[in-house]
């Protein structure tokens, strides 16, 4: 065997610009916690940061710090001072990694952005359980460590349908989380603001439904190990303009390579669907792996979660409520395989990857028959990985491969 | 020298590697398997050279050749690469050109793969990240027991109280064994137990179809492994002439069906 010539995606012009942003908020906070100018609230990643916002909070997301611990492959050797005091190495490696990164003193912030030592001081932790148990332990941990007060909602989780009782107690969750809010953050709490917030993340959350949506097109113009990198500003800067501003960049590129027939992967054959976590300390691994059998990974369950429909600047209350807990997570396997089928007919996928995170059961839909129900209905095959979205300790990198070359010599198969 | 043109399948597998050479009439004219050790490359380049030698042919004979297997990307004078699963399914496919599951039980892993009646694959599984079920089990429990791998077969046929072992883990099936052994058990009855836990991972594995082919090195040295799974299933199973060269002569028509290259 020859030199394998090795295809990689193509690169998004965009991301000097996201870098910036992205840059921008980290200092930001940093200015904040070291001179205590403004509070830093942290929440989970679809916790009610637009109330937060709203409220004069800074917010940092230490769901984003368990991501680039795993990026930055950090992650499993902080992972075991986590486990040494009690929190076991099979729960989420997101808190495993980040209590332990925590333990340890060190943080890639301060790898990425020269000046930055620490994560951001808290003076308040406000999780919601929509995505999992996982997300309160994790935070009630840093509150009884620094002394932070706790405040959460807690989320119906697995029902098909969301009725209004339950948006009902959500909204009345949201609602009671004014009064404590207000007298950490010693602002009154202005509706106007909580609208204006609102306003921007429902634009942002359009904007990168757009933005994925471009994918749909054949060659896509952005795969999925893109799209994990550029949600970042979803993900960290929702309800505020530089997300927006940034997501009208970022289409306005991806328009341009669909109208220019480029597909962010040379000779695009295969259409994938990525079902779960990234494997974060193997983006370009996998990206490259599947590039080069002419694969296109450009869908994902997790880079559609950050599309917020439901987010709604009359009503914010309710439609935080219902944008919280309208999550894929949150819902049954019949609501989820109903939204699969939706997404493989839009995206045109051939087959479909489902990543069985060992340390994440919430968001690994393989383990109760889903795959096989889906097959069965749809045609499209299935493949199973198992790997992780942080340890990785628990990955085989061979088997991965052997598998997913595996698979896309069986889509070859299908299609002769 | 008889001067025909053959094509090449070499299987590099975790354990052995395995060398198929076939003529244009599929014939299997020349075969070898070795350790794979840690020179792949080296390794396959004897195991090469041994078959050419059997099947009095020489290295200018070789239309193509393709490697599969876990080292298959390490052997330098192969044309191409398909996967072990792909390969395994060429090569049971042409032996029982039917709907078949194919069962291949590996040194360092397990495959189920499904084949519809053209040969199509609709499905395949790999073991989990987990030796359970695999050769390296049974390598382990061989050494627990300090008993010859070749011998197991012959003494689990003499079991007549069978020991059941409940753990799913290679260590702590390991520390069950001791356990057995501490309580007197009789070896046939601990091995065949051993043998019989193989058996339970691959069921867990998937569903099969009517007929189920089972192949690998583990099969081939274990035979007593296809009675047992025969019995579970209740019904006989296909087993190939040369169940541990299925892969490499799988990779072998792989090699035919390909572009013709010449190496000189």
């Amino acid at each position: 065997m020859g030199e394998e010539k090795k295809v990689v995606r193509k690169k998004i012009e965009a991301t000097g610009i996201m870098n910036k942003y992205m840059a921008d908020y980290f200092y930001e906070l940093d200015r904040a916690s070291k001179s205590g100018v403004k509070k830093i609230a942290w929440c989970t990643s679809v916790g009610p940061a637009e109330l937060l916002l709203s409220m004069g909070f800074l917010v940092y997301y230490p769901e984003n710090h368990g991501a680039l611990l795993g990026t930055s492959r950090m992650a499993s050797e902080v992972i075991p001072s986590a486990n040494v005091i009690g929190y076991s190495p099979d729960i989420c490696s997101y808190l495993t990694a980040d209590i332990g990164a925590y333990l340890k003193g060190v943080t890639p912030l301060s790898k990425a952005f020269e000046g930055i030592e620490s994560v951001p001081k808290p003076d308040v932790l406000v999780y919601n359980t929509n995505q999992c148990r996982d997300v309160k332990d994790w935070f009630a941990w840093y509150s009884r460590e620094l002394n932070v007060p706790l405040l959460g909602i807690h989320t119906h989780r697995n029902p098909t349908d969301i009725e209004e009782n339950v948006v009902g107690s959500i909204t009345m969750q949201i609602k009671d989380l004014v009064k404590p809010l207000e007298k950490i953050s010693g602002n009154k709490f202005d509706i106007k603001e909580l609208k204006r917030i609102v306003a921007l993340s429902r634009e942002c959350s359009e904007l990168w439904k757009q933005v994925l949506e471009t994918a749909s097109i054949n060659p896509s113009p952005l795969t999925f190990f893109d799209g994990t990198i550029h949600m970042g500003p979803a993900v960290v800067l929702r309800g505020t303009q530089q997300a927006v501003d940034y997501y009208k960049i970022l289409l306005k590129e991806l328009k341009e390579r669909v109208k220019n027939k480029e597909g962010a992967v040379e000779d695009e054959k295969f259409r994938i669907y990525w079902e779960g976590m990234p494997v974060w300390g193997r983006l370009r691994a996998h990206s490259e792996l599947f590039a080069n059998l002419k694969a296109c990974v450009l869908a994902s369950t997790y880079c559609n979660s950050w599309i917020f429909t439901d987010f709604d600047p009359e009503d914010p209350f309710t439609s935080m409520a219902k944008a919280y807990s309208e999550l894929f997570i949150v819902k049954s396997d019949e609501a989820k395989e109903k939204y699969m089928k939706r997404m493989i007919d839009f995206f045109k996928i051939d087959g479909v990857i489902y990543h069985d995170a060992k340390t994440c059961p919430n968001n690994s839909n393989n383990r109760y028959g889903m795959p096989q129900r889906l097959e069965k209905e749809t045609g499209i095959p299935s493949l199973v990985i198992n790997g992780d979205l942080n340890d990785l300790r628990l990955i085989s990198d061979e088997q991965t491969k052997t598998n997913v070359e595996a698979f896309i010599e069986q889509l070859e198969e299908n299609k002769t | 020298m008889n001067s025909q043109p053959v094509f090449v399948g070499i299987d590099v597998g975790a354990s052995m590697t395995k060398v198929a050479v076939i003529d244009a009439n599929k014939n299997l004219v020349g075969h070898h398997i070795k350790k794979s050790g840690t020179d792949f490359t080296a390794t396959a380049n004897l195991c090469l050279e041994a078959s050419l030698k059997m099947a009095n042919v020489e290295e200018k004979d070789i239309v193509m050749t393709v490697s599969t297997g876990y080292g298959r990307k390490n052997v330098s004078f192969a044309h191409d690469t398909v996967t072990e699963i792909g390969c395994h399914a060429k090569g049971c496919f042409h032996y029982f050109p039917i709907t078949i599951t194919i069962i291949d039980i590996g040194g360092q892993d397990n495959k189920i793969i499904k084949l519809d009646e053209s040969g199509r694959r609709s499905s395949f599984k790999m073991n989990r990240k987990c030796a359970a079920g695999t050769g390296a089990f049974l390598e382990e429990m061989s050494t627990r027991l300090d008993i010859p791998l070749e011998e197991m077969d012959g003494l689990a046929r003499k079991s007549e109280d069978m020991v059941k072992l409940g753990s799913y883990c290679t260590v702590f099936s390991a520390t069950e064994v001791l356990e057995n052994i501490r309580n007197g058990k009789k070896l046939p009855d601990i091995i065949k137990g051993v043998f019989f836990s193989v058996v339970n991972r691959i069921m867990e594995m998937d569903s099969f179809t009517e007929k189920v082919v089972m192949t690998g090195g583990v099969v081939a040295h274990n035979p007593y492994l296809v009675n047992m799974m025969e019995e579970m299933i209740g019904r006989k199973i296909l087993v190939p002439v040369y169940p541990q060269l299925s892969g490499a002569i799988g990779a072998a028509l792989h090699a035919m069906e390909k572009e013709p290259v010449r190496i000189n």
